[in-house]
């Protein structure tokens, strides 16, 4: 592989001297693969040395067009100024590696929440994270679909709302999966179908954008990750993510990630998005969020008590449906 | 009638047994799992020392709360049976509007929030003692029942 791999970089780079170390795999899953290395090489008399992670996934044999998907969303990314891996290069074959890869920077850091809400070494990370989150997110969502040709992004159709789609589907979703009553859930469908937000301004969307899927250190935030979810929508379905209450890991207090208020964090993002925030419509996102959460735990639970993975974790988080249904309760009845 | 240990006193014997010696015998996600299944037998106890007690209570709200009286099944699958009945009943009402003005709106808020408690106090009490210091306007935590 390493071979292959050291072949590849230097047929992109044009040069012959490329070497590989420390090729390693990192923690990923069973349905993607994340390998970190370490790349040297020589061009026109400048040594480079570039630490990296390969994306990889195992079992296509066909052109993944996923990765590539990934690939330019970075890209844009990266060159919109939000602070994501820079990534370097795409192969679309099969003979290098048997699937589609592509090779970013590795961004040193943590990613664990408890981490950053607990332990001492990111006290100032705590402090200046709010904002740095909510600056991101600005950039993210100026990201110039056409420009950098993100068509392949799920949108919502002519015409129609993203908030009302999402809703549409959410509610969908509970009624396919559960027989069983869920008045706090009708209660919370029937508030988010009366203030369905229209006239979206519609941008690039991260869709998981929240303590989990970035990577900080001490100075805060470094690198924001998993994009697979990034669809076109309103954008402030990422600001209501963002503070829904399971990200808080129990520090209650400061809804945006446990870490800050969600005042800092919209006053961050107009500043640096020149927009402003509607409280009533981040509101809505996360209201809708919660209970997308919630909805989750019932599917997780199910996966257990269908028979297709046998989990007492699994299980048990149909237990906490009903944290969520206190938050629902909560935050549509303030 | 059963011999001693009572259901409970074995279900606290496993508990202890996970949480003492196979706990801090494993690593890593197994140990992670471990918790849970401790965890979890909490969950079963709280519930079985309460359960009568919340059953009955949410059928009489709902006596309340739909405006009909029923006598509550002496048989407990029964009484559960018809709970989920009447509950989809009330769910029904709520996806009609029927509960968007007041002041329906506020009884039926107020008995769903009080299940919700009830659900908690079994599943996760300490969920609910973190509830009771933010300031919620009014929501009452749930009776103590921790086992």
């Amino acid at each position: 592989m390493q071979n292959r791999l050291a072949a590849f970089v230097a047929r992109q780079v044009g040069t012959e001297t490329v070497s590989i170390h420390g090729l390693r795999r990192l923690a990923g899953g069973a349905s993607r693969e994340i390998w970190a290395l370490d790349l040297q090489y020589e061009k026109d008399g400048l040594r480079v040395a570039l630490p990296l992670v390969l994306r990889r996934d195992p079992s296509t044999a066909a052109v993944d067009t996923l990765r590539q998907h990934e690939f330019r969303l970075l890209r844009a990314a990266y060159a919109e100024g939000v602070p994501v891996p820079r990534v370097h290069w795409f192969a679309d074959d099969v003979e290098t590696l048997g699937a589609a890869f592509f090779l970013m920077d590795r961004v040193d850091g943590e990613t664990i929440p408890r981490r950053l809400l607990r332990d001492d070494e990111y006290a100032e990370a705590r402090q200046l994270m709010t904002a740095q989150l909510g600056r991101t997110l600005a950039a993210i969502h100026r990201i110039d679909r056409v420009a950098h040709h993100l068509d392949f992004l799920a949108a919502p159709a002519p015409g129609e709302s993203s908030a009302q789609s999402e809703l549409d589907r959410y509610e969908q979703i509970f009624r396919f999966i559960t027989p069983d009553p869920h008045p706090a859930f009708e209660l919370a469908i029937r508030w988010l179908r009366q203030r369905l937000p229209g006239g979206d301004r519609l941008t690039v969307v991260h869709g998981d954008y929240r303590i989990g899927n970035v990577i900080f250190g001490r100075e805060g935030l470094r690198a924001v990750l998993d994009w697979e979810l990034a669809h076109v929508g309103d954008p402030m379905e990422d600001l209501g993510w963002m503070c829904v209450r399971s990200w808080r890991f129990g520090h209650d207090d400061k809804p945006v990630g446990g870490i800050g208020q969600r005042e800092e964090f919209f006053r961050a993002y107009e500043a640096a998005s020149g927009t402003r925030v509607d409280p009533e419509r981040v509101r809505f996102w996360e209201v809708l969020g919660n209970l997308k959460w919630a909805i989750m735990t019932i599917m997780q639970a199910k996966t257990h008590l269908d028979g297709h993975v046998k989990s007492v974790e699994l299980a048990s988080l149909g237990r906490r449906t009903a944290e969520m249904e206190l938050e629902l309760l909560h935050l549509i009845e303030a | 009638m059963q011999d001693r240990p009572t259901y409970d006193e074995l279900l606290e014997a496993v508990q202890h047994f996970i949480e003492t010696d196979v706990v801090p015998a494993l690593d890593g996600p197994k140990k992670f799992h471990a918790r849970v299944a401790a965890n979890v037998l909490t969950i079963i106890r709280r519930e079985l020392a309460n359960e009568e007690a919340q059953l009955r209570a949410e059928w009489h709200r709902l006596n309340e709360v739909l405006h009909s009286v029923e006598r509550p099944p002496s048989d407990r699958d029964e009484l559960r049976h018809r709970l989920r009945q009447r509950t989809s009943d009330l769910c029904e009402r709520i996806r009609h509007g029927e509960a968007d003005a007041e002041p329906w709106h506020g009884v039926v808020v107020t008995h769903v929030r009080q299940t919700v408690i009830d659900k908690l106090a079994v599943a996760n009490p300490k969920y609910l003692n973190a509830e009771s210091t933010k300031s919620t306007g009014g929501d009452t935590p749930g009776n103590d029942t921790t086992a």
